[in-house]
């Protein structure tokens, strides 16, 4: 390995324990998304008739809309606080590649914010009527979909930095971006719920994670550029 | 090949002076279009043996869609070749097309909706073709709503062109993964590699109305452009000399 490539490997590492640590000393970052997370699927039964197969039905919409409310407003904490107070300015003059230190950035977002939900949501699933037997399924879905909707997101949180009107702003933008990770998300869920094979849209919905994983830094890195000039 | 006709078109006055030149060109051809393309389909064209006379709205609905994704190709082309070179005119012909494809993707969602109730029973359904339509409406309307948000006049037009761009790879997406569902929206039946497959007394006015409404929109492409050239180089000594000719003019 080259000395360039092993030093941008180190920087975007140092990164991720930088921001991993922050977390672990403000802990509301990781856990208030959570929080709401459970919350507003306790919602769904309270709003509408709990009868087990009405709920089991409704559970992956409730599952996936949630999840995408809850990914918006953990964005917010993605890149706000190192705008303002100028680490995103150190890391675009510190020589080393802004796309990667970026990505960096939203593995660790999704590792604090993404992965807990993910852990979180089979046991939602099964709340709402969800047999056993699709907590695997339900587990992958909302792993695959989870990561796209970390890497898209980054893109409408770089957009918006800075913005005093960032959060309504970040909806509009995002929601339609991520439309096809619901659609797929939500099918491959409520495959799993049915008992029916859900590798077709598990399949799916791993192609655009990769496609995200693929283009969505570039898109991060010169949307944030952008916004901190 | 040689390119300078094309940097002239980044130059703003000279933009300015060419916009005003050809866009009432552009709208006295999308009239006369217009009027001919209404007649053909209103009153030449044959009623339809299955929907009579309801079928005839195609002749708004259809243009209007085509255009709508038209318009978003058109705005996500001049937002790239603006960020990527740095031509402010194109940022300006970017934002240009934004509210013209908003309204042309309102319209066409407008009259299916008019067209689905008597012939399908319902103004709205679930439907692959009209939710990804939706969803370019949403498009539109986050590109405006983030030009709105951004004060500063070059970093709006820069970040707004990383939003156009990331669209136009998910327009696709949105588009495949729609198709998911069931579909009620018929397929297409005009731009058919095989020949349009409805009969030429229909098809001619629908032609001409799709000619129409791309004169139209390059009409108000270039007047909202040059309005924004306006408001961009206010103060700007070319400009000042340009309408003290046309107030002698006048």
């Amino acid at each position: 390995m080259s000395a360039a490539r092993r030093s941008a490997l180190q920087a975007a590492s140092s990164v991720m324990q930088r921001d991993l640590l922050l977390a672990f000393r403000r802990p509301g970052e990781w856990l208030q998304p959570l929080a709401f997370f459970a919350l507003v699927t306790t919602l769904f039964p309270l709003a509408m008739d709990p009868e087990a197969a009405l709920l089991r039905q409704l559970a992956p919409a409730a599952l996936w809309v949630t999840l995408l409310l809850t990914s918006l407003l953990a964005l917010d904490f993605l890149y706000r606080e190192d705008g303002r107070d100028g680490t995103l300015e150190q890391y675009a003059v510190s020589g080393q590649s802004f796309t990667a230190l970026l990505l960096a950035k939203t593995v660790t977002h999704w590792l604090l914010t993404g992965l807990p939900l993910v852990l979180a949501g089979p046991l939602a699933a099964m709340s709402l009527g969800a047999p056993p037997s699709a907590m695997p399924g339900v587990f992958f879905a909302l792993l695959l979909g989870s990561i796209s909707l970390s890497l898209i997101g980054s893109i409408g949180a770089g957009l918006t930095l800075g913005l005093r009107r960032g959060g309504a702003l970040l909806s509009l933008l995002v929601l339609p971006l991520v439309m096809p990770v619901l659609v797929f998300g939500a099918r491959a869920t409520a495959l799993a719920i049915a008992g029916d094979e859900a590798s077709g849209a598990l399949y799916l919905l791993a192609a655009m994670g990769v496609l995200a994983l693929t283009l969505a830094p570039l898109a991060a890195a010169a949307a944030v550029r952008i916004s901190l000039e | 090949m040689n390119w300078v006709w094309f940097h002239r078109f980044g130059s703003p006055p000279y933009f300015y002076r060419f916009a005003g030149r050809w866009a009432p060109w552009f709208m006295g051809i999308a009239v006369v279009l217009l009027a001919v393309g209404l007649y053909g389909g209103l009153v030449v064209a044959p009623a339809d043996y299955f929907q009579s006379d309801a079928f005839r709205i195609i002749y708004v609905h259809v243009p209007s869609a085509y255009l709508s994704l038209m318009t978003y190709t058109w705005m996500a082309l001049a937002a790239a070749i603006g960020l990527i070179w740095r031509i402010k005119i194109c940022h300006a012909i970017a934002a240009a097309c934004a509210p013209a494809g908003a309204s042309f993707t309102a319209v066409s969602l407008a009259t299916g909706m008019i067209w689905g109730q008597p012939t399908w029973g319902t103004y709205w359904a679930w439907d692959p073709r009209i939710v990804s339509q939706l969803f370019v409406l949403f498009f539109f309307l986050g590109y405006i709503a983030l030009r709105g948000a951004i004060e500063d006049r070059d970093r709006a037009d820069r970040a707004s062109a990383v939003l156009a761009i990331v669209g136009v790879i998910n327009v696709p997406i949105v588009h495949f993964s729609v198709d998911w569902w069931r579909s009620l929206h018929q397929g297409p039946t005009l731009m058919r590699a095989d020949g349009p497959s409805m009969p030429m007394s229909m098809a001619w006015p629908l032609l001409v109305m799709i000619g129409a409404y791309t004169f139209y929109f390059v009409a108000i492409m270039l007047m909202r452009a040059r309005a924004e050239v306006l408001r961009r180089e206010r103060g700007g000594a070319w400009l000042r000399e340009e309408l003290a000719r046309a107030g002698a003019a006048a």
